[in-house]
């Protein structure tokens, strides 16, 4: 089988070397249909992630923002092109559980990745699939509970939480395994606005505090203001990248896409355009109404 | 509604009982229904029923949940215990005789041992699900069939399926009282008409239920993969299965039991 | 005009009589006038979803009384039917309800349930087609071969077919990308004003309220919170905030202004109202006013820490 054994069960050393790439795309092509679908879901695309980085993507359905994601732990192979995660090639079979050991993934529904009929049987399932003795199991899954703050419901039926507790469940599952990276997949999506908060809440924990960098594909403007770093995607392609500021003040660009800027961009610009000089760079609310005191006082 | 539908319904708690090693429960339970057939005799019925009234005592299961359990099962207890009082002919003098039919006395008494079996057979079956989680009684499944592992029987994979459909249960339930009731708001009558009728109304229920199922079932599989599934090779447990002194304890006197039992129909063939 | 909504006293108790009961509704009452558009919001368990599904007899009050265009729902329930095709309802997610072979006959099950003609099904089918902006092509198509966002509209359509007095959406946007969300909602929009259906939208989004509804009504713990227009609502921002729900964000930033001593209204929730206001604040400090806000106004509006 493809792991070495000294992965297995022990935790992986984390160097917190900033500026040491993570995840590299390079020149990356793919189709899902390669013989019908003469359209590239992805075409070309060469991206870096550094370790420690939240990174926010952005772009309309079918732009090909998931299709990436689901690259960057070899749940799809390049058509044409290579993709890295920590300098393993995700087309080296050997080296696949390693990968999605690095590289842990969360999708949108959140009943559709928990498996166990118990919280924390579920949290422990990649750790059982991995082989992991079960004292260090224990320690691994309670650590990754306590966590996702979801430690109090570890003998609860996963159904009979709301969809927030649900996505922390999936999230605890995916820390057990101590990965370095963590991708959502729009798992906000069909959050209300208080399930949203606590997942978000995790992640930048996660992210700050446990030095996991995070790749966040999201269709919600809000989440992505709070990244280090945007990327935008369109038609397979990455058109924008750059610090949410750099981004979303970009108010034209950014609904050419086919995306929303948060309202307090939105306002500053149609302030400009009422013929009211306004800074520019701003994105949230707190920064806005500083600019308008500025400009009433 | 169907949200009111239990399957294999569990009362936590921290009984005897319940804590119980789940394999050696369900070994001792299939054993309980091996005798209630083999002292059939009204002496060891009733010896087997107030054993199992203990238990459900110990286990401070609810009487009234044995009659909720026992409900479904009542057109089948009824069937049998016609069948046998029709059927089994004996000797003497019948009792009542209509036209083809005869009812000897044995009838009577092989009707009513009948349906006490099964009752009592259900009652058992119905204390092992109350007192033992799904998933757990899936590990026992799985460890018990281990040894068939060797003749290439698939029971890691079969243990996996179970537990993956009791999670997804509940789900699913909830997802077709949703359905339903977007397509009443729709105007489709699933709860009135003709037989017929209801069965053709379910077509817009029983469609999308299934697409949503596989669609489920392709998300479920591409997120065991990314936590590194592989089946059950160098696969290890979280909670694992231990035999504890105290459940040999509680093995030793239920086997005893069991021998009073099984005795008192050889001692006592007659009763 | 007429109310074509008339809730009163409505209560509902989820299995009545079990240790499991759980109260959903309690003591609900308010009225709707024909040609509304209301916005419902409120936090997951408000009861919000609850109430839309008596709007059409989905769910019998516990005890209280419903009356849709001046009728009793419930004064005979054999006729309940009826008002299921008086109130369209849109269930979240409502592409996982299509199940017929072509998008046409799946937007023909309404109406086909209703005991329409063959003539006047095709019709109302290419009606509500056009009025989701779907492609008349696409109709003879599987509707599973359609994207996530054209679904969503057949799914949608197939309620509109049925000519319902009163359309109630609960999330119409839920899950869909910023675009796929404002076009949605524009278009029941655009259905509101052309047909005069009174719409009911449940939304998380504060955003998207105070963009398309002219009333709102706040659920809180089984009950109604507020239930008022758009601007008195978004007015009361500090309690919303304690109700735990959000407010739009340019209603932030001007409850932000205010509580630093700012005189701007607190009633702003839409991007041209904002850019007026401000425009007309900024006139008034070049004329030489006062901007301060008198400090009672102030701590009034200090309690919105956002």
């Amino acid at each position: 089988m493809g792991y070495s054994p000294f992965r297995r069960g022990a935790p992986p050393e984390r160097e917190t070397k900033m500026n040491e790439t993570i995840l590299t795309a390079e020149n990356l092509k793919f189709r899902y249909d390669v013989s019908d679908q003469p359209v590239y879901a992805l075409d070309g695309v060469s991206t870096q992630v550094k370790r420690g980085e939240f990174v926010a993507v952005l772009g309309a359905n079918g732009c090909g923002k998931s299709t990436l994601a689901k690259h960057f732990n070899a749940i799809l192979l390049p058509e044409s092109g290579k993709v890295y995660v920590e300098g393993m090639d995700t087309a080296d079979d050997d080296k696949i559980y390693d990968i999605r050991q690095t590289v842990g993934m969360v999708f949108q529904n959140p009943d559709n990745q928990i498996v166990a009929t118990v919280v924390e049987e579920d949290v422990a399932f990649a750790l059982e699939n991995l082989g992991v003795p079960p004292e260090e199991m224990r320690r691994r899954v309670d650590d990754s509970m306590k966590m996702a703050g979801i430690y109090e419901y570890r003998e609860r039926a996963p159904h009979n939480l709301s969809g927030g507790q649900k996505q922390r469940v999936a999230i605890a599952g995916v820390v057990a395994m101590r990965p370095d990276c963590l991708i959502l997949d729009e798992a906000t999506a069909m959050l209300d606005p208080r399930g949203r908060e606590q997942v978000m809440q995790t992640i930048h924990h996660l992210n700050k505090n446990m030095g996991i960098t995070v790749v966040s594909i999201t269709h919600y403007m809000e989440e992505a203001a709070q990244a280090d770093r945007v990327l935008v995607m369109s038609k397979g392609h990455i058109v924008m990248e750059g610090t949410p500021k750099e981004v979303f003040s970009q108010t034209e660009k950014v609904r050419s896409l086919h995306l929303d800027v948060p309202q307090a961009a939105e306002l500053r610009d149609e302030l400009v355009k009422a013929g009211i000089p306004m800074p520019e760079g701003i994105i949230d609310t707190g920064e806005c109404a500083q600019a308008l005191y500025e400009l009433l006082q | 509604m169907l949200r009111d539908i239990t399957i294999g319904q569990h009362f936590p708690g921290n009984s005897l009982v319940h804590r119980f090693d789940p394999r050696l429960k369900l070994v001792l339970t299939i054993v309980y229904i091996v005798l209630l057939f083999a002292a059939s005799n009204p002496l060891g019925l009733t010896l087997s029923i107030l054993f199992l009234a203990a238990m459900y005592t110990v286990a401070k299961i609810p009487l009234k949940m044995i009659g909720k359990s026992l409900k479904p099962i009542l057109p089948i207890v009824i069937f049998t215990a016609v069948l046998n009082l029709f059927f089994v002919s004996g000797e003497g003098e019948p009792l009542v005789h209509i036209w083809f039919l005869t009812i000897y006395a044995e009838g009577v008494r092989y009707a009513v041992l009948m349906a006490v079996r099964v009752m009592a057979l259900i009652a058992g079956t119905s204390l092992l699900t109350y007192t033992t989680s799904p998933i757990v009684l899936t590990d026992a499944i799985e460890q018990l069939l281990k040894p068939l592992g060797k003749l290439h029987f698939p029971v890691h994979e079969l243990a996996m399926m179970m537990s993956i459909a009791l999670r997804f249960i509940p789900t699913l339930i909830e997802e077709t009282d949703k359905i339903m009731n977007a397509q009443k708001a729709r105007g489709a009558q699933l709860d009135t008409g003709k037989m017929t009728e209801r069965v053709k109304a379910l077509v817009p229920v029983l469609i999308p239920l299934f697409i949503s199922a596989f669609r489920r079932a392709d998300e479920l599989a591409m997120a065991m993969e990314c936590r590194c599934y592989r089946g059950g090779d160098g696969r290890t447990r979280l909670k694992v299965l231990r035999c504890t002194k105290r459940d040999y304890i509680d093995l030793a006197v239920c086997i005893a039991c069991f021998a009073v039992i099984l005795s008192s129909r050889l001692v006592f063939p007659n009763f | 005009m007429a109310d074509i909504i008339k809730v009163e006293h409505l209560s509902y108790v989820y299995n009545p009589g079990l240790p499991t009961a759980v109260t959903a509704l309690d003591d609900v009452s308010f009225t709707v006038e024909e040609g509304d558009f209301v916005g419902i919001i409120g936090a997951t368990g408000s009861g919000k979803s609850t109430l839309i599904t008596h709007m059409n007899g989905l769910n019998k009050p516990t005890s209280g009384k419903i009356f849709i265009d001046g009728r009793d729902l419930w004064a005979d329930p054999e006729k309940i039917r009826d008002f299921r095709f008086l109130t369209g309802l849109v269930f979240q997610y409502p592409e996982y309800q299509l199940f017929e072979e072509t998008c046409y006959k799946d937007i023909a099950f309404g109406p086909k349930n209703m005991g329409l003609d063959d003539a006047e099904i095709d019709r109302r089918v290419h009606e509500a087609a056009d009025f989701v902006g779907l492609d008349p092509a696409l109709l003879e198509r599987s509707p599973f071969e359609l994207s996530g966002g054209q679904k969503r509209r057949v799914a949608v359509a197939g309620v509109m077919a049925m000519k319902p007095r009163i359309l109630v959406l609960d999330e119409p946007a839920a899950g869909l990308d910023p675009e796929g969300r404002d076009d949605i909602l524009s278009e029941v929009k655009e259905y509101h004003k052309k047909t005069g259906t009174t719409v009911l939208l449940v939304s998380h989004s504060m955003e998207d309220i105070a963009k398309y509804a002219n009333r709102v009504l706040v659920m809180s713990n089984k009950k109604i919170a507020m239930y008022d227009t758009v601007e008195k609502v978004f007015a009361r921002a500090p309690e919303l905030l304690e109700l735990g729900l959000s407010v739009p964000q340019v209603t932030k930033i001007f409850l932000k202004l205010r509580e630093m001593g700012v005189d701007v209204p607190a009633d702003v929730y839409t991007i041209p109202y904002a850019v007026k206001m401000i425009v007309e604040a900024k006139r008034r400090r070049d004329a030489g006013e006062s901007l301060v806000l008198p400090r009672e106004a102030k701590q009034e509006g200090g309690a919105a820490t956002c």
